[in-house]
């Protein structure tokens, strides 16, 4: 039904999470195609680790999904992953659908040698068996550049650094090829030096894989280096999506440009005053504290009464040019605002730049 | 490692010489002659010296320790100020006796202990989990003795399938031997499964919120593969540290229930020493007491490098 078509790897729609009565994440659409890099932003708090643990079906015990997620790549598209068991989420994760976290200093068994973690997940799925499992953790090893990897195999994560130990973590997820990678945070417990690094493994690693992936960050410096496009997360929404060249330079909604004049990407113009840092006033309410309608109005200095109610999705640069009011947008994008509808725009009322 | 071991045998052999010396001098400002509460009150000065030379109990302390301590190091220890038994044999006896109680308690109290202990973490928000946790926080409060009188009263008393108590030789009369074993074995489990469940629990759930197990998680592994292939072992250190504890605790704890049953273990030769002041006898159990003490924490220790890697290196 649109360009994606079925190079869409990952597809979620109208993904809700929450506690029984705290609503977390709300009517969270998106999909990533076939090789696609899509950056998830966001401050602290917004539910961009939530989707992702949704998506690998990972959600802690109180923690209710629904909505549509679906999976395909090697395999024609699976059930919604939010109706499959544990036991046929579990085929899927570490082989279809893999993910990095941020904390590389927790994320390993700190009683088994690196070498074995790595071909676990291989003998875990059948990929190999013990023997070749065992071989092929060590090229995995080599493949994330670790030096020495027939010796670095045999020893525990305590006998490696942080960096080392992400590169153990990162062998791990790409060892059966999978069609989609969840990174979240995978740098930001990293040394500045080890950063760069450990980005250009990932990014390497999906490339020759052809693989899609989801990832996750507040650095925006890292979205833009590493992503093509990017989904901004507030509140439990997504707030905007699009090309990162066109978000980061001409953001619509009014939290965008709050993360991006908060960031260092737009350099001396951002902070010309010299004065304090331009931040983002208030704080992310608690979560279920949101404010209805435009999550984002209770800190946005253009929100009027207008935005008490919740605002609907203007495509980028949709058929009728950019001012195209939220109402008729729905309608253009059509019954069911999907994949090719929520590839780029905006959820706002008054959105900034040309719009405006 | 080995560097590490080699260590911990030292501090071993070390705490064993620094404990006879404490356990000799206690015993010496001990009030009461012991040659004059073997001999009564009524026997005269003469005797009683003669039998405080018979022992060398005139003899310089320092020479007294020295004796000791060579007795102890050749397994004889000497003989008994009243009786005159040899107490090397006395003590293997009743030392084999205590650990057989004590061993095959522990066996009940684990085997129990691990999987309602694992169970209670995995289900700790679900109602059986609670109602299991409740449980065992109440058989902690169930004293052994009382357990052990219950336990004589229904299986003993009203069933008759076992013998109150007593104690058989196991190569002369294994079924006599099982049977009394029975109820002191699980009176003394009872409570530590009790206690070593809430360790494993609590261990478990410690081990269940470890990133690691997410990582197992996304690698494909179902939440109990998780536990069991990357959980387990490393919930086992706290729970290694309590069973040595309970172990060195029920060496001499095992007392009460071996008064309850009627069986002759450690505990009991050395409350009787104590009551007639033998005080060899008195001195060599409790030497044998530390020494058995001071040998589950060196091994307990060792358990610690091999199943934690994180602490073979590095001085620690």
């Amino acid at each position: 039904m649109s360009r994606a078509g079925d190079r869409t790897v990952l597809a979620v729609e109208g993904l809700d999470v929450g506690t029984g009565h705290t609503p977390l994440l709300h009517d969270v659409s998106f999909a990533i195609a076939r090789g696609e890099r899509v950056g998830l932003i966001g401050e602290s708090g917004s539910g961009k680790s939530l989707t992702a643990l949704a998506v690998m079906g990972l959600l802690g015990e109180g923690l209710h999904a629904r909505g549509d997620v679906r999976l395909s790549g090697r395999t024609p598209a699976t059930r919604n992953l939010l109706e499959v068991g544990e036991r046929e989420m579990a085929r899927l994760r570490g082989d279809a659908v893999s993910m990095v976290f941020q904390e590389p200093m927790t994320a390993l068994n700190p009683t088994m040698r690196v070498g074995a973690q790595v071909a676990e997940v291989m003998r875990i799925h059948g990929t190999r068996d013990t023997a070749g499992a065992r071989a092929r953790a060590v090229e995995l090893l080599d493949q994330v550049g670790l030096p020495d990897p027939a010796h670095l195999a045999r020893s525990y994560p305590h006998e490696l650094s942080g960096g080392q130990r992400q590169r153990v973590v990162l062998a791990i997820a790409l060892a059966n090829d999978p069609a989609l990678l969840i990174c979240d945070e995978p740098t930001t417990a990293l040394d500045v030096t080890v950063q760069a690094t450990v980005l250009d493994l990932v990014v390497r690693g999906v490339q020759e894989r052809e693989a899609a992936m989801l990832f996750i960050t507040h650095d925006l410096a890292v979205v833009a280096t590493v992503c093509e496009r990017v989904l901004v997360m507030y509140g439990g929404r997504i707030v905007e999506a699009g090309p990162v060249g066109e978000v980061f330079a001409d953001p619509r909604h009014r939290y965008t440009q709050g993360l991006i004049g908060a960031s260092d990407l737009t350099g001396e113009q951002g902070r010309r005053g010299r004065g304090a840092l331009p931040t983002i006033p208030g704080t992310v309410p608690p979560a279920g504290r949101f404010p209805d309608g435009c999550v984002f109005r209770s800190r946005c200095a253009h929100a009027t009464d207008e935005c008490g109610t919740p605002p609907g999705w203007t495509p980028r640069g949709g058929a009728d040019g950019r001012g195209s009011a939220p109402d008729e947008a729905e309608e253009q994008a059509g019954s069911a605002p999907g994949e090719a509808g929520r590839a780029a725009g905006y959820a706002c009322f008054h959105p900034a730049g040309d719009a405006a | 490692m080995v560097l590490r071991l080699l260590h911990r045998a030292m501090v071993f052999v070390l705490s064993v010489l620094a404990a006879s010396v404490l356990v000799f001098a206690f015993m010496r400002v001990l009030p009461g002659d012991p040659a004059r509460v073997a001999l009564g009150i009524n026997a005269s000065e003469a005797s009683v010296a003669a039998l405080r030379e018979q022992f060398g109990l005139d003899r310089p302390v320092v020479v007294q320790y020295l004796d000791w301590m060579r007795g102890m190091l050749t397994l004889d220890p000497g003989i008994e100020f009243i009786s005159k038994a040899a107490i090397g044999p006395q003590i293997a006896d009743r030392l084999q006796v205590t650990l057989i109680l004590v061993t095959t308690s522990m066996i009940f109290a684990v085997l129990v202990a691990v999987p309602v202990g694992i169970w209670m973490a995995v289900r700790h928000r679900h109602a059986d989990g609670v109602v299991m946790s409740a449980a065992s926080q109440v058989g902690v409060a169930i004293p052994a003795f009382l357990a052990g009188i219950v336990l004589i009263s229904v299986f003993a008393v009203r069933l008759r399938w076992v013998p109150s108590g007593g104690w058989a030789v196991p190569a002369q009369d294994p079924v006599g031997f099982l049977q009394r074993l029975v109820l002191p074995s699980i009176a003394l489990a009872g409570v530590q499964a009790a206690v070593l469940a809430r360790y494993v629990r609590s261990a478990v759930l410690d081990v269940l919120r470890e990133d690691y197990l997410r990582t197992a998680r996304a690698k494909g592994l179902r939440p109990v593969q998780a536990l069991w292939r990357h959980g387990l072992r490393n919930a086992a250190v706290p729970v290694v540290t309590v069973l040595g504890l309970q172990l060195a605790t029920l060496l001499v704890g095992a007392v009460v229930i071996e008064r309850v049953f009627v069986i002759p273990g450690l505990g009991s030769l050395l409350l009787d020493s104590v009551a007639q002041r033998e005080i060899l006898t008195v001195q060599t159990v409790v030497m044998v007491l530390v020494v058995a003490t001071l040998l589950i924490t060196f091994l307990v220790d060792a358990l610690y490098l091999v199943i934690d890697p994180r602490l073979r290196t590095g001085s620690r």
